[in-house]
């Protein structure tokens, strides 16, 4: 259903060690809410991401239960914590069953 | 597309509860998603901040931020439309502040809300209203 599904991430490179540091995350979706129509007047089936994540080096920053309610090409903006170097993982849950992953490396520095 | 007897019917039915309850539907569902978030207790109104635009032109993309520190979770909820629920933010222990922010589709004018479960269990609750233009709901 969900095509061209592409997750983009914003993370600083660097950030000092404990720094809160701002996140921003963008995934191309189409959301499909289950409440419109097609030509014909049938419903078109929901088809969502329905969770996203996002955790630092194995610890949760932020996990979202995501309802049709959330736009196309959901956008989320956030603020971690950055305790030492290490990885951010961003992981998005389709009704589909599919999962979408991006994971970005931040230095001390 | 072929109609069956079986759908003719269900499609009449279907229309004539939501002539007759429209409104009172959508109350009772927000109603239902809050107390499934708090559990029915009461709620304070100080120290969650809600921020959307007082008018929104295209309701297929409506920017909302909330913010409320020393919470857990953050229920949002889009009261005018036909599912008022529209995300749970829960903040695990490396979030460095309870803020998040996000875009939501409004079928309609309406209050947008958000309860904060806070780490003591308390539960905060601020509302604003959105004008909106066009509708984000399709139909």
């Amino acid at each position: 259903m969900a095509e061209n599904v592409k997750p983009k991430v914003r993370v600083p490179k660097t950030a000092a060690a404990g720094e809160a540091i701002t996140l921003k995350t963008l995934i191309s979706h189409p959301m499909e809410s289950g409440q419109r129509k097609d030509g014909d007047g049938k419903l078109i089936p929901r088809s969502i991401i329905n969770r996203f994540t996002c955790d630092f080096n194995g610890q949760n920053v932020i996990d979202v239960t995501m309802e049709p309610a959330i736009s196309t090409n959901p956008y989320f903006e956030f603020e971690a914590t950055v305790p030492e170097a290490g990885t951010f993982t961003f992981t998005w849950y389709d009704d589909d069953g599919s999962v979408y992953t991006e994971s970005q490396d931040i230095a001390i520095g | 597309m072929t109609i069956t007897r079986r759908q003719t019917f269900m499609m009449a039915l279907g229309a004539t509860v939501a002539a007759a309850m429209p409104f009172r539907a959508f109350a009772n569902a927000t109603e239902d998603s809050v107390a499934a978030f708090t559990g029915g207790a009461e709620m304070g109104t100080e120290g969650l901040t809600l921020t959307a635009p007082e008018i929104a032109e295209n309701g297929n993309t409506v920017p909302v931020e909330v913010s409320a520190p020393g919470a857990v979770a953050i229920l949002l909820l889009a009261t005018g439309n036909p599912t008022p629920d529209a995300a749970i933010f829960n903040f695990g222990p490396l979030a460095a502040s309870q803020m998040a922010s996000t875009r939501i589709r409004l079928a309609k004018t309406q209050n947008v809300m958000a309860i904060a479960k806070m780490a003591d269990g308390s539960f905060v609750q601020a509302t604003q209203e959105v004008k909106v233009t066009i509708g984000g709901c399709g139909g």
